[in-house]
């Protein structure tokens, strides 16, 4: 009985009694859930387009970020440190397609996804050799970031909401919005659509898989660098970072490997979710740091029911 | 010309059945046997043993394991690491509460505790596959990491948090703990992958293995010709558990002496599962190649400057290794994407040729 009511009615008496802290926690929740849903959205733009299931983008977040601060650290102005930035992405993902994409084409799935896990191990080693180990400053009033922080005070309590915090959930939405247009409208960005729907009627009318793979794999770092940014303003720079990828992995199960939609909102589910559970029954009742496995068991929850995840294409199987 | 089989009759199904129908392959094994039972302890040292050969045969057993969850029955792991821990910390739960057991029982016992896991982990496989399935497998790593950190039961609670391994004995020799030799520990080591790794062939060679490659090919076929899947996928998923909870013991006891949760962390789920690719899916001595390669290369890799007489600061060593293997990962899938095992199909069909390639 008292395990009971320790388990379904405390948490909730608990929210409603300071709900000015419930607020915090849902804030908190809402800033890292946007942020697995950026490294979601990466995942699910180089798993559309060709299916690779892509374990580098966790890394690709820290590397964006190292090589962000390294350039700065180097003297480079910050705002020109974001292009040339970018230019490193790209020479990464042309050479991530050429090198090792290309010749694998049309390899079992599962090679592919150790193909990558081999990208990730190169990028950690190569990360640490030019810019060294150690935790990292991210250059966040460089760059024009505000770093204040805004206080309301509903129900008579306090809330903190940091100025950096609502710039990252701020770019977070333009960069989705952005990506939306571009995937919808474009040509290259149909290009990418069909390239996801059926290789083999992409390729016959003429649309080069070589060139779109470089563009979804740049654009998953792009997608890399905002959410390396707003990360690293939180907790610093360093290969502890790469914890987030596996974070966003439950995401992608929850939202659906191939669904755009689904990770956006698989991303904001999980991370308000987690943050909820850990305040209020992780922390009392199991001793806390649950968010480690809240996320896995909650989207195998999820694909019990639904086996594509929430969004996912459904899954036809023909003998 | 070395391979040939001609005037090697079979008259009957049972010699067709056995487990070497090719006489040359048996030799072979004979040689690599007397390599392992014989030559390395009698040449090798301290260092040797505790950086080469133990870790090669624990890491092959692992990924022996593993690879008949993914290579025979197709269901992508990637929870190995947390396994491997279920079944070193069960061990150590029944050393110290039944002091008096032998140690070879204990681990033999331990590996049903990682194999029930295993199971309740693999429920999910019955709904959801591929990949999917992979993450759902990274629920079993965090979870149960998570598990060994915070149950302070599992650790006898200890302050820190760790489990050592301590002092026991069978029949008057010590074989695991501070005091054991290395070389009484490789002989145990090599006995148990030895047994394990004979059950292994001929249970992924009868009736369940096809069973299994059935599911794997495509499993609603399997299940149209009256295969019971939930029955077979469990039965790979408590099969691969119990030989990775056994690695996971031998692990701990006879090679590591001591274990922190972070040790079975995600780390050494993928150095397993790096072992059963490179080594090569669906294959059993696949591992034995894969681990042998995968143990040796940091070990050679440390000892590469000093040849050239370079001297490089060792954190940079440290992170020129994680690249390296990195790149030889790619290198290696590139050039071979089925592993070793498939280079030594290609060496053996140009040995029964040679020297007339045609």
């Amino acid at each position: 009985m008292e395990l009971l009511n320790s388990i379904l009615v405390k948490p909730f008496a608990d929210m409603i009694a300071a709900p000015d802290f419930l607020l915090q926690v849902l804030w908190e929740g809402t800033v890292s859930g946007v942020l697995y849903a950026l490294i979601a959205l990466g995942f699910v733009l180089i798993f559309k387009s060709s299916r690779i299931f892509n374990f580098a983008q966790g890394i690709m977040v820290v590397f964006a970020a190292l090589t962000l601060v390294g350039l700065h650290q180097n003297g480079v102005p910050a705002l020109l440190a974001v292009p040339l930035t970018l230019v490193v992405m790209y020479v990464l993902a042309y050479g991530i397609e050429r090198v090792v994409l290309r010749p694998l084409v049309n390899q079992p799935d599962i090679i592919l996804f150790m193909a990558t896990i081999g990208i990730t191990l190169f990028l950690i080693g190569f990360g640490e050799l030019i810019f060294g180990g150690e935790n990292k400053r991210m250059i966040t009033e460089e760059l024009m970031i505000p770093t204040g922080s805004f206080e309301f005070e509903p129900f008579g309590g306090f809330v903190l909401m940091e100025q950096k915090d609502i710039v990252a959930v701020g770019g977070a939405i333009l960069l989705v919005v952005a990506l939306l247009i571009f995937l919808n409208k474009s040509k290259m960005g149909r290009a990418i659509r069909a390239l996801g729907d059926d290789h083999q009627a992409a390729l016959s009318v003429g649309i080069s898989l070589s060139t779109i793979w470089v563009l979804v794999w740049f654009i998953a770092g792009v997608i890399a660098l905002v959410t390396g940014i707003a990360w690293g303003a939180r907790a610093g720079v360093s290969f502890a970072l790469e914890v987030i990828a596996y974070k966003a992995l439950p995401v992608l199960m929850l939202g659906g490997l191939e669904s755009v939609s689904g990770a956006i909102i698989g991303g904001l589910a999980i991370g308000i979710l987690e943050k909820l559970f850990e305040i209020y029954w992780g922390q009392p009742l199991l001793g806390g740091n649950t968010e480690t496995w809240f996320a896995y068991v909650l989207a195998l929850t999820v694909l019990l029911f639904r086996p594509q995840g929430l969004f996912g294409e459904k899954i036809i199987e023909r003998v | 010309m070395f391979y040939r089989t001609a005037g090697q009759f079979k008259t009957d199904y049972q010699s067709d059945f056995a487990l070497f129908p090719v006489r040359q392959d048996a030799w072979l094994l004979a040689f690599i046997l007397l390599l392992a039972f014989v030559v390395f302890p009698m040449t090798a040292d301290e260092f040797t043993f505790r950086a080469l050969l133990i870790p090669v045969l624990i890491y092959s057993l692992a990924a022996l394991g593993l690879n008949i969850l993914t290579g025979f029955a197709g269901q992508l792991s990637l929870g190995t690491g947390a396994f491997m821990g279920v079944g070193a910390y069960a061990c150590y739960k029944l050393v110290t509460i039944f002091p008096e057991i032998n140690l070879i029982v204990a681990i033999a016992l331990s590996g049903f505790f990682s194999a029930t896991v295993g199971m309740a982990f693999g429920l999910p496989s019955l709904r959801i596959k591929g990949f999917y399935l992979a993450i759902a497998t990274l629920a079993a790593q965090f979870f149960l990491v998570w598990l060994f950190q915070k149950w302070a039961w599992l650790y006898n609670y200890s302050t820190s948090g760790a489990i050592q391994v301590p002092n026991i004995d069978m029949f008057g020799i010590t074989i695991a703990g501070p005091n054991a030799k290395a070389i009484t520990q490789y002989y145990v080591v090599l006995c148990v992958v030895a047994v394990v790794t004979y059950l292994a062939i001929n249970i992924t060679r009868g009736r369940i293995g096809r069973i299994w490659k059935s599911i794997r090919d495509m499993d609603i076929a399997a299940e149209l010709v009256g295969i019971n899947l939930m029955k077979a996928k469990l039965l790979a998923f408590f099969v691969s558990s119990y030989i990775v909870g056994v690695a996971g013991a031998l692990f701990v006891f006879l090679w590591r002496g001591a274990a922190e949760a972070n040790l079975f962390d995600i780390p050494l789920s993928f150095r397993v599962l790096f072992i059963a690719i490179i080594g090569g899916l669906g294959s059993i001595m696949g591992n034995f190649l894969g681990a042998i390669l995968i143990v040796a290369l940091p070990v050679l890799l440390n000892t590469v400057p000093h040849l050239f007489g370079l001297s490089i600061s060792s954190s940079a060593v440290e992170h020129l290794n994680v690249m390296i293997i990195g790149a030889l990962i790619i290198t290696f899938l590139i050039l071979e994407p089925h592993g070793l095992a498939r280079y030594w199909q290609v060496i053996r069909e140009k040995l029964i040729i040679w020297p007339f390639p045609h």
